[in-house]
This record gives C-alpha cells, structure tokens and sequence, in this order.
C-alpha cells in the first residue's frame, strides 16, 4: 500500500512535468509558428503590381492589426491578403492578433497595441460601436487607427477609414432587380440579409429597399444569417418554407450563399433567380456554368484589410497616395461595388476570394 | 530492536513467510518513505497542495510569455491588460462557482449577460436615467440578472427539472428575448454619467479590476465564513443529508442561482462600459470560459467542495494565456487545443489529487 502510495505521487510529479513540458511546447510553438504562417498561404488573390515611389523602402513601421474570427471566407481572405503584404514591404512589421468574435477579447489585443507603442493600427472590429471607446483611447494616445469595414460611431476614433459601399451594394443589386423584373408589378422578392446588428447590414437593406422603390417593387421577405454558410442554409430554408412562390432573392454574401445554395437544393425550387454579394469565387463560377439560380453578385471587396495596411504604412512614413494631388492621406477610402454577371466574370474571376 | 520486532510483527500478519534481514531493511525504509509521504501528502491535499498546481502552471505560462516576448510582457500596463481581459469572465466565474459547488450547472450564464447587457441600454431605460441617475441601469441590468436566476432555480428547486436542461432552455430563451428588445442593433450608452463613473481608476488600477477583486473577496468570505457557504457546501455535497439536518435545499438552491444572475447583471454592466454598447451578441460562449476556469481552480463538477481561490487562478491562466498568444501572434486555433490540453490535465491531476486524499 506505501510503495504504491509513493509510486503514485511519483507518476502525478511525472504528469506535472508533462504538463510544465506541454506548456514549454506550446510556447515554443508560439516562437516558430509565425515563420511558417507567412509561407502557407496561397489563398487570396495576389496584389496588384505595386508601383510608383512609395513602394520604395522607408523606415520600419510596425502596424497592429486585429480582425474578427475567419468563420467565412471573406474574413479569411481579409486577413490573408494583409498577411501576403508581409512579403512585399520588408519596412512593414505586421502584428497579426488572432481573430475573435468577443469584443472582450478584441479590447484586449488592441489595448497590447497601444502597449507596445506600434506606430499604427489597423482594425477590423467585431462590432464598430463596442469597439470604438479603445479607437479612441489609441488616438488619444498618439496612434493612428485606421477603421476597416465596420464603421465606428466616432469620427474621432479613427484617423482614416477604408470602406466598401454598403448603400451601392443595395443599389446595384436593386437595379439589377429592377432590370430582370420592372415589368412585373407583383414579382415576390426576397432579401436574406447578414448579421443584423451591424449598421452596414442596415444600409445595404436600405440601399436595395429605395432602387427597387423607383422601379414600384419591394421586399416580400425578409430574412436574416450570420454570414457563415450554416447560418446561411438555416436562413434560406425557413425562407422557402414562409415563401411558396419566389420570383428572386438578394442574399448579401456568398459565404453565406454557399449554406443558401444548398438550402434550395434541398427543397427543389428553381423559379426564381438569385443575386448574390461580396463576389466569391465559387459564386463566380456559378455565375460563369449558368446552370444554378445564382446569376449575378455584387463585389464587396476583401482587399479592404491589405488596403488599409498600405494607407497606414504611407500614414506613418508620411507619404502621400502618389496618383493624388493632395499631400495628405485622405479621411475616408470607399470602394467601388461592381456588379458581375456571366459577361463579365472573367474580368473578376482571378481576385475573387474562395468560400 | 523494539521497532522491528513491531514491524515484523506486521509483517507477520500481513505475510506469513518469515522476513529475512535484507526485507525487513527495504520495509523500514518503506515505512520512513511513506511517513514522509503522507506528511507532504497531508500538506498536499490541503489548500497550499491544491493551489500549488494552478499557481505552478501560471508561473509557468508568465515564464512563456516573458521568454517570449520579454519586458512587453513584463511591463505594468502588460498585467493591467490581462487583469481587465479577465475581469468580466471573473465576476461571472465566481458565481459559477458557488453554483457548482452547490451541485448545480448554469449554461445561461452569457445569455443572461447579454440579456441584462440589452435591458440596461434600451432607449426607455436610458431616458429614465437621463432624468434621474444613471443608477438605474445598475439596478436594471441587476434586476434582469436576479430574475432569470430565480426563474432557473425556481424551475430546478421546485420544478424538479434537471438543470443541465432548465439552463440550456434559458440559454435560448434569454438570448432570443435579448435579440428581440434589442431588435438585432447594438445599443449605444449615452448617458453620460454611467460611461464617465464606470470608466474611472482608482489609484492607478482601472475600476473593472477592483469590482473583480472585490467580488472574489466577498466571494470568498461568503463561502468559507458564512453559514451560507456551509449551507452551499452541504447542500452539494449531500442534498438529502444536508435536508435531514434542516436546511432548507429547494430555497437555497434558488438562491444560489440568483447569486449567479446578479454575478452575470454586475458582469454585463462592466461589459457595457468597457465597450459602451449594450448587444445580444455579447457574452457569447461565456458559460464554456467560466466553468473550464471553475474546474481547473479545483471545485468538483459534483459539488461538495468549491474554492474561490482556485476559480480566481483559473481565470487568471486563461486570460494569461490569451495575452501571451495574443503578444506571439498566434491565432484562436492554436489557442484553444492549449485550453483543452490544460482543461483536461488540470482535472486529470485533480482526481489523482482526490483518489489519494481519500485512500488514506
């Protein structure tokens, strides 16, 4: 019985050193895991040759960058592209914090920002409006931040913000609407939209809601996903379920897309035609075969990250953007929303982002 | 020559066969080894024992940090960032911990932080502060915390409803209803008073991290020096023996479970001003966090035994371990295969832990 006894504590000392071990492991791991991030990826398109003299070498600039976690393709793709910048500008020290949903979380990684003193951020917040109150204390404490996508509710809070064009979305997809059914005064149109509580959400409704307001149509349904594909195919099929008779459907984002997709599948329905959002590359190639209900996206860029990343290094360097006039790094970057249909895919087809 | 004789009178008993000299040595030293085992082993499977893992482990992963990334983890405003990350999930986790000691199991925990998160900050609320004090939303999210914590242990006490069930229901139930006052928008704080109250320090440390510390305190005191405490521990230990010696478990076990509502009402307002904002996406998986931290720190899934120390350890290693990935870069995947190495080690430690104690 003693022998065992101390046979035992023996083995329970061997674990604690397992677990000491383990640890030990792990932050090693920690110290060699980001070389070989750097050279795994080949997802995301690759960025446009850099021209021109900003791309010359300047000083160091160490850039923080935080983004929500990659549960859809476009988030991954957000943070891929920033990360393939790492390759091109060997002045740029990237501090990629892990992505997360949890604002908590996020408050956190950028307060370690302002810590380490990095000469910019780049923030991509779960929620703009929860995040804005740590934008503002960066400011406050002398460092840029550079607002992607989801839009603070402080103009303060950032110094420069790099948007896509929620309302032109909406727009774009509502006249396209407009064209394939102006003619039928009582088409039944569908919208299944992305999370809900965001206000970019909010405008791509709204935008979608007055273009086909010109053409005297409206929304029929409306549901709401979560961007991610199974938020996506619960959302579709309560859809066809409420909906018996459908002449089309905006669905914000072919991440989701792919979930929506096969919720249609699975219920057999195909009289009507779907428009689709952000410009996936699976989207695309449906878009190209011709033979799905998806026959036409409109492109939300998943350069915005990588984007914002290169205003910050030019922000730091004190730079200007070479193709403008004014010397100075402008407040507000929108991009442009385009609406790709089977003529001109092929146009889009190579910086599309896969699902 | 007494002592021997003793011991092999022992042996004797315990095996038949004589004992030749050079066995009767190996048991003597058997027997010294053991004493000094079961010394150390009374000083092991008492609180420095308990704790001495978790305090090890954290040790161990501030060495990571430090090998790791230097004086950016060593500095002040490194150890204010980790006590703020963890602040929130703390408060909760103590009440979880009181809960599980008691035998119980809330799942609702985050749902009902958002919940309260959403109430607190709907327009009406927020008007009703602007004229009065914004003490109201302090009482509103505390008030919504409680309700929901008496209707779980309403419907587990009374109800007889199991509570791995009845919390999962109000996961749902508190999420969707939060989702639906809320209308799926993000609220925004803009009483005045309550962002500048919440967000100030004292002495240096932010006011997030004392409401933490003295939440464990009062935590503490009431589980270890408090006949409520006593009760807890009985009631989880053995509900039937601790209602045979008059206490009251359908009452106590309601309160327990309101004592997580408030624990969740106090940690949804320090959400709220930490981020301004009142959601139902807020506290997401919140219940997961809280329990690993409640388990590594020592208290039995079972109940019987809880220590408010240990669950304060465990949210510490948690939180730590975030900023020491979060100062490497790594990302979330990484991260958790870590959390659910040390999850089921630490419990895996603990039960060898519990067989000793009580084999001997």
């Amino acid at each position: 019985m003693r022998l065992r006894t101390s046979h035992t504590s023996r083995r329970s000392r061997r674990l604690i050193g397992l677990v000491a071990g383990a640890v030990a492991v792990l932050s090693l791991a920690a110290c060699t895991g980001s070389a070989q991030d750097a050279q795994e990826d080949d997802e995301g398109p690759a960025p446009a040759a850099a021209a021109g003299s900003n791309d010359e070498e300047g000083d160091t600039v160490t850039i923080g960058f935080s983004a929500p976690a990659a549960d859809h393709g476009w988030m991954a793709a957000i943070t891929n592209n920033v990360r393939d910048l790492e390759g091109d500008y060997p002045d740029l020290d990237l501090q990629i914090a892990e992505g997360t949903n949890d604002v908590n979380l996020q408050i956190s990684q950028v307060e370690t920002f302002i810590n380490d003193e990095v000469d910019a951020i780049v923030l991509l917040p779960f929620d703009g409006a929860a995040m804005t109150p740590i934008a503002l204390e960066a400011m406050a404490a002398g460092i840029p931040v550079i607002n992607v996508d989801r839009e603070f509710d402080d103009p303060n809070a950032a110094r420069v913000t790099v948007l896509g064009d929620n309302y032109g979305m909406g727009v774009s997809a509502g006249q396209y609407m407009c064209q394939e059914l102006g003619d039928n005064p009582d088409a039944v149109i569908a919208e299944i939209a992305g999370i809900d509580s965001l206000p970019l959400t909010q405008d791509r409704s709204q935008g979608f809601a007055d273009a086909l307001a010109e053409c005297g149509l409206d929304v029929s349904n409306r549901v709401a996903a979560e961007f991610t594909v199974e938020s996506g195919e619960e959302a579709a099929a309560n859809l066809l379920q409420a909906a018996p008779q459908i002449d089309a459907i905006w669905n914000h984002d072919d991440d989701q897309g792919v979930g929506v997709l096969a919720a249609i599948e699975n219920a057999g329905r195909d009289e009507f035609f779907m428009v689709g959002g952000a410009g996936s590359k699976q989207a695309m190639e449906e878009i190209q075969s011709g033979d799905g209900v998806l026959r036409a996206t409109v492109i939300y860029p998943s350069t915005q990250g990588a984007d914002g990343v290169k205003l910050a290094r030019l922000l730091v360097q004190q730079k200007a953007m070479s193709d403008l006039v004014e010397v100075e790094v402008p407040r507000l970057v929108q991009l442009y929303a385009p609406v790709v249909t089977a003529d001109n895919v092929a146009d889009f087809l190579d910086s599309a982002f896969e699902s | 020559m007494t002592e021997h004789r003793t011991n092999a009178d022992t042996s004797a008993v315990e095996n038949p066969v004589a004992p030749s000299p050079g066995s009767v040595a190996v048991e003597r030293a058997a027997a010294a080894d053991a004493d000094r085992q079961s010394r150390s082993q009374s000083i092991m499977s008492g609180s420095v024992g308990r704790n001495l893992g978790l305090v090890v482990a954290l040790v161990l992963i501030c060495a990571a940090g430090v090998i790791t990334t230097g004086d950016r983890f060593a500095s002040v405003d490194n150890v204010l960032t980790i006590l703020r990350l963890a602040s929130t999930i703390g408060v909760v986790s103590i009440g979880m911990t009181f809960v599980i000691t008691g035998g119980g199991f809330d799942l609702s925990v985050g749902a009902i932080l958002a919940l309260s998160s959403v109430w607190a900050t709907t327009f009406a609320t927020q008007n009703m502060a602007e004229d009065t004090h914004w003490l109201i939303m302090v009482f509103a999210a505390l008030a919504v915390g409680a309700a929901c914590g008496v209707v779980n242990g309403v419907l587990i006490a009374y109800g007889k409803v199991v509570p791995f069930i009845t919390t999962l229901a109000m996961l749902a139930a508190a999420r969707g209803l939060a989702e639906i006052i809320s209308e799926r928008r993000t609220q925004i704080v803009s009483v005045d008073g309550f962002r500048d109250a919440f967000s100030s320090d004292v002495l240096g440390v932010p006011l997030l991290v004392i409401i933490f510390l003295l939440v464990a305190a009062a935590g503490w005191v009431l589980l270890n020096r408090t006949t409520f405490g006593r009760r807890t521990l009985a009631v989880g230990g053995n509900p039937e023996a601790a209602r045979l010696a008059g206490i009251n478990v359908n009452r106590h076990t309601v309160m327990l479970y309101v004592l997580v509502g408030l624990c969740c009402g106090l940690a949804a307002l320090m959400l709220v001003s930490r981020t301004t904002t009142g959601s139902a996406t807020h506290g997401l998986y919140y219940e997961l966090d809280a329990i690993a931290a409640v388990v590594i720190g020592g208290t039995l899934l079972s109940g019987g035994r809880g220590t408010i120390v240990g669950t304060v350890f465990g949210v510490l290693i948690f939180a730590t371990l975030s900023n020491v990935f979060t100062l490497n870069n790594q990302d979330t995947s990484t991260q958790a295969v870590a959390k659910g190495l040390i999850i089921v080690v630490a419990v895996l430690l603990q039960q060898r832990l519990a067989r000793r104690a009580t084999a001997t």
